[in-house]
């Protein structure tokens, strides 16, 4: 028999799980991605719909046609909705609370996910503008961190009706 | 090659600013491309036979289990594969063993356990009636076949945590036959 004292005995094994990409961007991507590095928000327009996305997949989900162009859209928009997160969570950066919402830019046809700082999160609410806060230049890079955060630009909080239509 | 030994989710965090690595665009009017590594840091509970197991080869021992009609399973399993009833007790052996088959990889991977070419082969230890997957360090695909004597090699004592890869690889026995730990 050889059987250990249950104290000194292994119980748990280490099995990491590891996957390496080569990420390819794509061409749809990749001038967004270049507009972050220099401080702008580039988007794609649809040629049948006319809508514009951001960051753009290189189609449009509707008609099913690559998105065209470079769309070079404002740095502010509106917030169409927002959680406040108060939730601590493993690997957590960001102190709690604080918002996570979606801003629609201007110009834009859908909105993505930001964080909203330099406001109390009780005193966010939809409609609310904001405008980007960008990294310094010399830190700024092919990224979405090129954005800090967003924060409100004290404009009057948008009417329902020009949102609505991108909850 | 050097890879990154962190964990990065699947962002866009990773591109190179303004270029110039390899691998990384520079040129304004090509496709951005990164390299991401996609890591879960898993530990998994392993139970109290697989357990023993890990535990023998911290101790420089193979130790397998008895099961249905008096064979010696290994690794041992809490339940015997043909009757599904539990297994009895644990059982040292080994630690020479039988190449009951082999497979030759003549390029190894970046996972792989050894960085030069080396053997997968199953190994049958002295008193036991299965085999066990491990790598044969034989140097050459011409010093390995089917029947040969092997011992595992382990690492030093201090060095083995309980983890299959205690056993550095399965090494020629040579014919005076000695085994055990290194
Ligand atoms: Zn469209």
């Amino acid at each position: 028999m050889a059987d250990r004292p249950g104290s000194d005995q292994v119980t748990t094994l280490d099995t990491p799980i590891r996957l390496d990409y080569h990420f390819s961007a794509g061409a749809a991507a990749t001038p967004y991605l270049r507009g972050l590095a220099e401080g702008k928000f580039v988007g794609q327009r649809c040629p049948v719909c006319r809508k514009v996305y951001i960051p753009p997949r290189g189609s449009c989900p509707t008609d099913g046609v690559a998105t065209e162009g470079a769309e070079v859209l404002a740095d502010k928009g509106t917030v169409t909705t927002y959680c406040v997160v108060n939730v601590p969570f493993a690997g957590q950066s960001i102190e709690i609370p604080y918002i996570c919402a979606q801003v629609l830019l201007d110009g834009a046809d859908i909105s993505f996910m930001s964080l909203i700082q330099e406001i109390p999160a009780d005193q966010v609410r939809m409609g609310l503008r904001v405008e980007a806060v960008w990294v310094p230049p010399e830190e700024r890079g092919p990224t979405l961190a090129s954005v800090e955060y967003f924060r409100p630009n004290g404009e009057p909080d948008a009417d329902y009706d020009s949102y609505k239509a991108y909850l | 090659m050097q890879r990154l030994g962190h964990v990065h989710g699947p962002c866009c965090r990773n591109f190179e600013r303004g270029g110039g690595r390899s691998g990384m665009s520079a040129a304004g009017d090509q496709v951005l491309t990164a390299e991401h590594v996609l890591e879960y840091p898993y530990s998994r509970s392993v139970g109290p036979v697989i357990g023993a197991f890990l535990t023998g080869l911290r101790d420089g021992r193979l130790l397998g289990c008895t099961g249905s009609g008096g064979r010696v399973i290994v690794p041992p399993t809490e339940y015997d594969p043909e009757t599904a009833e539990s297994t009895g007790e644990l059982v040292e052996v080994g630690p020479e063993g039988t190449v009951t088959a082999w497979a030759w990889v003549g390029r190894p991977a970046p996972q792989h356990p050894l960085d030069r070419p080396v053997a997968w082969g199953l190994v049958k230890p002295d008193g036991a009636d299965t085999a066990l997957l491990h790598v044969l360090d034989t140097g050459s695909p011409d010093t390995v076949s089917t029947g040969m004597r092997v011992r595992p090699d382990f690492l030093p004592e201090g060095e083995r945590v309980g983890r299959i890869g205690d056993i550095r690889a399965f090494v020629p026995a040579g014919p005076a036959g000695r085994g055990g730990v290194g």
